[in-house]
């Protein structure tokens, strides 16, 4: 087994995902099947290539700034629009700290 | 109907664009119902569009290239105004407050956009069964999938419900859904056309890009879409050069290069459709070469790590508070997260954010995350080398044909799999895309893949275009 359940448990602590205990099995036998097949990388020497983290053209340092002209920004309303709750120009949240 | 024909018809008068938009919407929501391709009809936003282009004739100016043209758009694709729920229960009510880029410019050149397409579940699958909405049926063969991710965009085109869709792809999810549709289907280089407005699923390999019957519409709507905007900074400043002027038909004399690697597993009946396709295009005159993609095996072990690790980060976004849904059963903030998140994300999605979690936690980061990065960095080597000795690579697009619905479904690491010769071109970021080849003895339609080199989608168009017409 490449993952144990307390692993998956773990994690899913990480994620911020509250699993049900048969999402736990069935996730940990998924994960490892993936897991498994993953292994496969440390076939390959790797020690002598730069890591690629995007997919890069060549181009002026600076080109990607955009000219300093003010906006128009999305705008309270808008932005608020899709909130689960909001109230007073606000997204509203559960309590967060007791007084 | 093409683009061409139905410009023809709009500038002779034989109809206009708000009587194409009505039949168009009628018939779509009639065929809806056999296939669940459409998630949304955007019925005012259609008519408002046509009547728009209607003006413009009247009044002799130019409606622009896309005049008239019903255009369905991928439910990732953001549509100011107009439900966009990336066919997730998450966003079931969600209504995004701007449009994407690629819609803004596909309505400026006179595109009339009808509704928004099924599709897995944030992007994240490769039959449409991942959808919180139902799976999408394939058209040429209702028991069957039409692929994923965009199932839907790939589904409207062979049902004829629409002219052109927009998809997105990550690691095939427009060239799988083409090919099993029997449906034209590209793939952009990386950059090519803006994400804004893209729903980000794993932000380095995601891709906006066109359906169409013909892959001269392709064309036409790729150049519409394409171009630097400053609204995505990874979005490519190279000019856009005149992609529908190149196809002439005549690709004599090209050097095409076919991966040995791409034949391996390959189930027999789509093995024989490609060997006949790469014969077709020795008989118009291509060159054809063996090539090596060495590191192909890999890719997909690669492609799992990076694009899990960004959808992990890109999909914690969705916590409860600015995204429509919250669970109703939380009282505290930490509860608020994960009930939140547990209701709203399907199977799928928890798979893939749990995993992405997973490689990049602390003390598996080297061996996962920075591992496949440099993975990434051979495959992309691989590519750059092919085309140093040839103009296009071709081979098949998926292992087999569309596969009946819920046949593999209880197998994450076997679909996973099955993405195997479309993944090296997302990582590599190279133009890629799908155009239909033939059926295997199941009248199965069978995409050929077409891939060329960074900014090189002429090549590709070339080779697809000559093909369709052989």
């Amino acid at each position: 087994m490449k993952i144990t359940e307390q692993e998956v448990r773990r994690v899913a602590e990480l994620a911020n995902l509250a699993l049900t205990e048969d999402e736990i099995v069935h996730m940990t036998q998924d994960m490892d099947g993936i897991l498994t097949h993953i292994d496969k990388l440390s076939e390959l020497d790797t020690s002598n290539v730069e890591p690629m983290s995007q997919v890069l053209y060549d181009s002026e340092e600076t080109a990607t700034l955009r000219a300093d002209i003010e906006r128009k920004p999305l705008g309270n309303a808008d932005a608020l629009a899709n909130a689960a709750v909001s109230g007073q120009g606000y997204f509203k949240v559960p309590l967060v700290i007791e007084r | 109907m093409t683009i061409d024909s139905i410009r023809a018809d709009l500038l002779a008068k034989k109809t206009s664009a708000e009587e194409i938009a009505r039949e168009a919407l009628k018939f779509a929501e009639a065929e809806n119902p056999k296939t669940n391709a459409y998630l949304t009809f955007a019925p005012e936003r259609a008519l408002a569009a046509a009547r728009a282009v209607d003006q413009k004739i009247a009044a002799g100016e130019d409606p622009g290239p896309l005049a008239g043209v019903p255009i369905a758009i991928k439910d990732v694709i953001l549509t100011r105004g107009l439900r966009t729920t990336c066919a997730s229960r998450m966003l079931e009510t969600y209504i995004p407050p701007y449009d994407a880029t690629a819609v803004i410019r596909i309505e400026k050149a006179g595109g009339v956009i009808i509704g928004k397409t099924n599709c897995d579940e944030f992007a994240m699958g490769s039959s449409n069964e991942n959808s919180a909405f139902g799976p999408v049926r394939n058209p040429v063969a209702l028991d069957r999938v039409p692929g994923g991710s965009s199932g839907g965009s790939a589904a409207v085109i062979a049902q004829g419900t629409a002219v052109l869709s927009l998809g997105s792809d990550t690691g095939g999810s427009i060239r799988q859904p083409a090919s099993f549709c029997g449906v034209t289907g590209v793939t952009p280089t990386y950059g090519r056309v803006s994400r804004y407005g893209l729903t980000a699923f794993a932000s380095s390999l995601d891709h906006i890009g066109p359906f169409s019957r013909a892959v001269r519409d392709s064309a036409r709507l790729l150049q519409v879409m394409a171009g630097r905007d400053e609204m995505d900074s990874t979005s490519a400043f190279a000019p856009v050069p005149d992609y529908v002027a190149a196809l002439d038909g005549n690709i004599r004399g090209m050097k095409i290069g076919v991966p040995k690697e791409f034949f391996d597993g390959l189930a027999s009946d789509t093995g024989d459709v490609i060997q006949a396709a790469i014969q077709t295009l020795q008989k118009l005159g291509c060159e054809i070469r063996e090539v090596t993609l060495p590191h192909t095996a890999y890719a997909v072990g690669c492609y799992y790590i990076i694009c899990t690790a960004e959808a992990s980060s890109n999909l914690a976004r969705y916590d409860g508070v600015r995204y429509t849904r919250r669970s109703e059963s939380a009282s505290t903030l930490q509860e608020m997260y994960r009930k939140t998140r547990d209701e709203g994300f399907g199977a799928e999605c928890k798979r893939r954010i749990m995993l992405g979690t997973y490689v990049l936690s602390a003390g598996y980061y080297d061996a996962y995350y920075l591992k496949a990065q440099k993975v990434r960095a051979l495959v992309a080597q691989d590519y750059a080398q092919a085309f140093k000795q040839v103009d296009a690579i071709v081979g098949p697009v998926s292992p087999f044909p569309a596969f009946k619905l819920g046949e593999k479904v209880d197998d994450p690491t076997s679909m996973y799999l099955s993405d195997i010769y479309t993944v090296t071109g997302d990582l590599a970021g190279v133009p890629c895309m799908s155009v239909p080849a033939g059926k295997t003895a199941d009248g199965l339609p069978v995409g050929l893949q077409v891939l060329a080199n960074h900014f090189n989608e002429t090549a590709m168009f070339r080779v697809a275009d000559a093909f369709e017409r052989a």
